[in-house]
């Protein structure tokens, strides 16, 4: 029971209120008419809640018609029903759950089934409705462009009637025209034909005018025309004049055909000449041709890589053609001297053909070789643009580190001759030196010398150079350290001012009557104080600053700038206890500054003191004087 | 370039004497004759009348003087200057008198065609030859005096007779195939005869000494035809000019075309040298002129110069569109003229009158194209060197040789126009005729020329 409230209760929950409502309405008409005519409650309370208990299909007092009839029904449904019977008879509430249950959840598996089956089938109905939709709208449209398309096939149709319209009235035009045409030709034939026969009626008028003309002239026997002469002339060849005769006149028919054959033979001549000359040019051909064809043993060796080439590859190639060649050869040599001696049909058309024939066999081998070349070509693309460049570098390589050995054996052995050559020399200075020291020993030698000197004075300038540099840094160091104790100094020292400055304010203020106006000033009071309060702690300092300005002029590091309040390298040292006094404070501050500053330093103030040092001094004496003069002449260190 | 002092002439009769040693002009009725190296007067002939025609006879020992109107011909001879010969031809009338190449006799034709005279000076016989044809060469001579051709017509049909010219003995006699005979021309070997049709038709028909046809050339119908017609000196070529503005040249053996020279507006050869006459007129300020200087400045400004430039492709050629309504257009090729090598033919087509174009015939190609700023007048080659001189109507004097190209001031005074040249048959000098002028122009000889040097 709670298991079908429970489930009519999440029912409506879960599915959709107007599917379950028409499931119900469905279902409820059967059941009322058959089986349960007694019961009282409707369906429409039944489908509106089944919460209502009233009206409910099962009560305390129908349970086993509820049973029966739900037997009945699953029967009739086809579910097995028989376990919900059996243990109907016993009590009112004796319902077997477990079938009972089955059939339950069979049912609300059916339903759901039926459910989804039914969500299907909408989706399917929807999306045939769309479909339809679709095609409805695809209908109509293709309904218009049938319509478009009739219209237009319509249109062309009257397009065509009147061009067919037109092309007959063309045609009518051109047959009316060709008639005219013809007509028209007709016409200028007849007035051809016409003007034809006019002129040469007018022509025989004409003559006929010319004639009868020339007649009266002849008749009149014109006095006029006459030839007047001094007297007659010799003809121009010296020559008489010779009567007409048959004689004369096959006399001239043979000089006109004299002069003809003339002509002709000039002609023939030319003729021969030209074709002597083309057949010259054809043997010429021919001959090269066959030399360059057949593989010859005595090629010239000057010939260049490319006839090489040609010539292996002729020698692969036409081994088949040899025999062919030589006796193609053969014929045409024959037929070469033939044609020197007898320009016969024969021996023409025999060259023309060996002509030919060679000509085939050069024209297929140049294309083997232009394969050949553009096989190279491509090979050569591919791979043998760097290839000779390679070479050559890879010689030339080689050539400049042989250069280079060579070049280095050289430096070598001069090296090794001038260590000999110096030792020697410097052997033999210095023995000399000893022995004579005269100046005995020439230029050449002393120079030498001179030189050696040099370079070992340089050597041992530079050790002693490494030597400074490396005292100087030590000097550095030492000042940075010197420097960071000023600074923590002028720090404690500023703290004592503060501490003195806040103890006499104290006692001040404790002493001062001026007690209310204390807290007015109180902010402002250590400043005015300290601004009063420090000229005149400063006073006494200043004096020793400003003699020794100088000296702390050499001494501007970037750090120890003179801030307010810090306390003077002199002041530092002091407390140090480095310098005894200010007297003497110059000379000891400065044996720690650059030693350019210290050299200007003491020139200008006592050179005594500098000689002193220099030859008094230690170490660092000596480092200093060597600094100074670097520039100066050797000779004063040299001893 | 030496030009010699300005002789009067009249009606352009100036010949050099065949032997090239004498120069006859005319002035009005007087024939001057002189010596062509010096200029000196060696005779003076008085005609009746004002002479119309001049010729010297072959051997350059007579002078013809014809004077139309009156149908009268006097002959002068150099070696007898006292000696004297007179044709009159009476009523009948003359309108051309030549000699035969023998110098002893003189034909003439007569008014209307009717016949041609032919006198002999040896023997004062007279024959007549009948039904001459009027036409644009109707008579030739072989190159070697030996026979002449005579275009007659009888019938209203062409024929064409062969003459012996040693006694006027008719060799042949036979009917040609032409509508309108225009005209004959031997061939300089003097055994091919080249006949052509009247231009409403384009047909050249070549016969044989014998009279045999050899060749008909047509190149096409229904257009006006020829124009002009040169056989190149070794007989080898043909020439034909023709009214569509083409050369067509035929060879000697199969009287074939060989091909076709083209005379475009356009030139686009790149084998061509295109030389343009450039002239430069000197620059005159207008303010600053004064009528005197308008006076000093007068000759100057009548004699501009000029220059050929080489012009770069493609050139315009300008054309003069003919009219056609009329006849003879002003259209086609019209004249033509191998040089005395054969190597180069100059051509000139009319409908672009200021060009004259130079052909090379090894090349078969053209060469070179003059274009001249005025109508071309006339042009000769050297009858020794490949060197063409031509004239315009104007003071100047131009050549071509393969070399290059020149314009020549004529330093004549007066206004001295060059209306027609004729080289002496030497080619070292050149006769220049004006409109009543005549200057003698000698060239630079090779010795001349190694004396510069």
């Amino acid at each position: 029971m709670e298991d079908w409230w429970t489930t009519a209760t999440i029912e409506p929950s879960i599915e959709n209120h107007e599917i379950s409502g028409i499931a119900r309405l469905m279902m409820s008409p059967s059941r009322h008419h058959k089986n349960l005519p007694t019961m009282h409650s409707s369906t429409m309370p039944l489908s509106k809640s089944s919460y209502n208990v009233l009206s409910a299909f099962c009560t305390e007092d129908n349970v086993p018609q509820c049973i029966s009839y739900i037997n009945q029904e699953m029967d009739s449904l086809g579910f097995s029903s028989a376990c919900i019977e059996a243990s109907s008879p016993e009590g009112s509430g004796g319902l077997n759950t477990v079938p009972a249950l089955n059939g339950m959840y069979e049912l609300l598996q059916m339903q759901r089934r039926s459910q989804r089956s039914l969500q299907e089938q909408e989706t399917e109905s929807l999306k045939i409705s769309s479909a339809l939709e679709h095609l409805q709208i695809t209908n109509s449209r293709l309904k218009d462009q049938l319509e478009l398309s009739k219209r237009e096939k319509s249109g062309l149709h009257e397009a065509e009637r009147q061009l067919q319209l037109k092309i007959k009235t063309l045609q009518n035009c051109l047959k009316t025209e060709k008639d005219e045409v013809q007509k028209l030709q007709s016409i200028i034939a007849s007035r051809a034909s016409q003007y034809n026969h006019d002129t040469k009626r007018k022509e025989r008028e004409s003559t006929k005018l010319k004639e009868r003309l020339n007649q009266l002239l002849v008749d009149k026997r014109d006095k006029k025309l006459a030839i007047d002469v001094l007297n007659y002339l010799g003809r121009a060849d010296g020559k008489r004049s010779q009567w007409k005769t048959g004689k004369v006149e096959a006399r001239h028919e043979g000089e006109m055909y004299k002069s003809l054959l003339s002509d002709y033979e000039g002609r023939q001549r030319a003729l021969m000449l030209e074709n002597a000359e083309l057949k010259k040019v054809l043997q010429q051909m021919k001959r090269e041709m066959v030399s360059i064809l057949s593989p010859s043993p005595r090629k010239p060796c000057s010939s260049s890589r490319g006839d090489r080439v040609e010539d292996s590859l002729e020698q692969a190639g036409s081994d088949r053609d040899k025999e062919v060649g030589d006796c193609s050869r053969e014929t045409l040599d024959q037929s070469c001297d033939h044609a020197r001696e007898q320009s016969c049909e024969h021996a023409r058309e025999q060259l023309t053909n060996s002509i030919r024939q060679q000509w085939r066999r050069l024209k297929s081998h140049m294309e083997r070789l232009d394969s050949q070349a553009l096989l190279v070509q491509q090979s050569q693309q591919r791979a043998g643009k760097e290839l000779v460049p390679r070479q050559i570098h890879e010689e030339e390589m080689e050539r400049m580190r042989l250069e280079v050995q060579q070049c280095k054996d050289f430096i070598q052995t001069q090296q090794q001759l001038l260590q000999t050559l110096l030792t020697k020399c410097v052997k033999s200075l210095v023995d000399q030196r000893q022995q004579f020291n005269s100046p005995c020993y020439d230029d050449e030698t002393a120079a030498l010398l001179n030189d050696c000197y040099t370079l070992e004075e340089k050597e041992r300038l530079k050790e002693e150079w490494r030597l400074f540099d490396e005292q100087r840094r030590n000097f550095e160091r030492e000042r940075k350290n010197f420097t960071k104790a000023a600074i923590r100094l002028g720090h404690e020292k500023k703290a004592f001012e503060e501490d003195r400055a806040s103890w006499h304010k104290n006692q001040f203020l404790n002493i001062t009557p001026f007690v209310d106006r204390k807290r007015h000033s109180a902010s402002e009071t250590p400043r005015a104080l300290s601004t009063s309060s420090e000229p005149e702690m400063r006073i006494p300092s200043t004096p020793a600053r400003l003699t020794k300005s100088r000296t702390y002029a050499a001494f501007s590091t970037p750090k120890a700038a003179p801030v307010a309040g810090m306390p003077s390298t002199a002041d530092l040292y002091r407390t140090l206890r480095l310098i005894p006094d200010s007297s003497s404070s110059s000379r000891g501050s400065s044996k720690r500054g650059s030693w350019q500053e210290f050299n200007n330093f003491h020139s200008r103030e006592d050179p005594r003191v500098r000689s002193r040092d220099r030859y008094g001094g230690g170490d660092c004496c000596s480092i200093f004087s060597l600094g100074s003069e670097e520039t100066a002449s050797p000779e004063d260190t040299l001893q | 370039m030496n030009f010699s002092e300005v002789l009067k002439q009249s009606n352009q009769l100036c010949r050099v004497s065949p032997d090239g040693k004498y120069l006859a002009t005319c002035v009005q009725y007087r024939l001057v004759v002189r010596d062509v190296n010096t200029l000196q007067i060696l005779h003076l002939y008085t005609c009746l009348d004002q002479i119309v025609h001049m010729e010297w006879s072959s051997d350059s020992l007579f002078v013809l003087c014809a004077m139309y109107k009156r149908g009268l011909v006097q002959v002068w001879s150099l070696e007898q200057p006292d000696w004297y010969c007179k044709i009159d031809e009476g009523s009948i009338g003359l309108v051309s008198s030549r000699w035969s190449p023998d110098g002893r006799h003189i034909l003439n034709t007569t008014e209307f065609h009717l016949r041609v005279t032919v006198w002999s000076l040896c023997t004062k016989a007279v024959s007549y030859i009948k039904y001459p044809k009027a036409c644009q060469k109707g008579i030739d001579f072989s190159r070697d005096g030996c026979y002449m051709a005579l275009a007659e017509r009888r019938d209203c049909k062409d024929y064409v007779s062969m003459f012996v010219c040693d006694d006027w003995h008719l060799l042949r006699h036979f009917e040609t195939e032409t509508q309108d005979l225009a005209g004959v021309e031997w061939s300089p070997n003097g055994c091919v005869l080249a006949v052509w049709d009247s231009c409403l038709e384009y047909k050249v028909l070549l016969y044989s000494l014998d009279g045999r046809l050899l060749s008909t050339f047509s190149a096409y119908e229904w257009s006006l035809g020829i124009k002009s017609l040169a056989w190149s000196p070794s007989s080898q070529f043909l020439a034909i000019g023709s009214y569509d503005e083409k050369v067509r040249i035929l060879n000697h053996i199969t009287w074939k075309k060989v091909t076709e020279f083209d005379h475009p507006a356009t030139i686009n050869n790149t084998k061509a040298v295109i030389y343009k006459e450039v002239e430069r007129r000197p620059v005159v300020g207008s303010a600053d002129l004064s009528i005197q200087q308008h006076i000093t400045m007068g000759s100057t400004l009548f004699n501009t110069q000029s220059k050929y430039e080489i012009c770069p492709l493609p050139v315009q050629v300008p054309v003069v569109k003919p009219d056609l309504d009329r006849a003879n257009p002003k259209v086609g090729v019209s004249s033509m003229a191998f040089s005395s090598d054969n190597r180069y033919l100059a051509t000139k087509n009319d409908n672009m009158a200021c060009v004259v174009w130079v052909w090379d015939m090894q090349r078969l190609g053209l060469l070179a194209v003059l274009e001249q700023t005025s109508a071309v007048r006339c042009f000769q080659w050297d009858p020794r060197r490949p060197r063409l001189a031509l004239c315009t109507g104007n003071a100047k004097l131009y050549l071509w040789s393969p070399a290059g190209c020149v314009s020549v001031q004529v330093p004549a005074e007066g206004g001295f126009q060059v209306q027609s040249l004729n080289w002496h048959c030497s080619g070292d000098s050149l006769i220049l005729l004006g409109k009543e002028q005549l200057c003698l122009c000698y060239m630079e000889t090779e010795e001349e020329e190694d004396n510069d040097k």
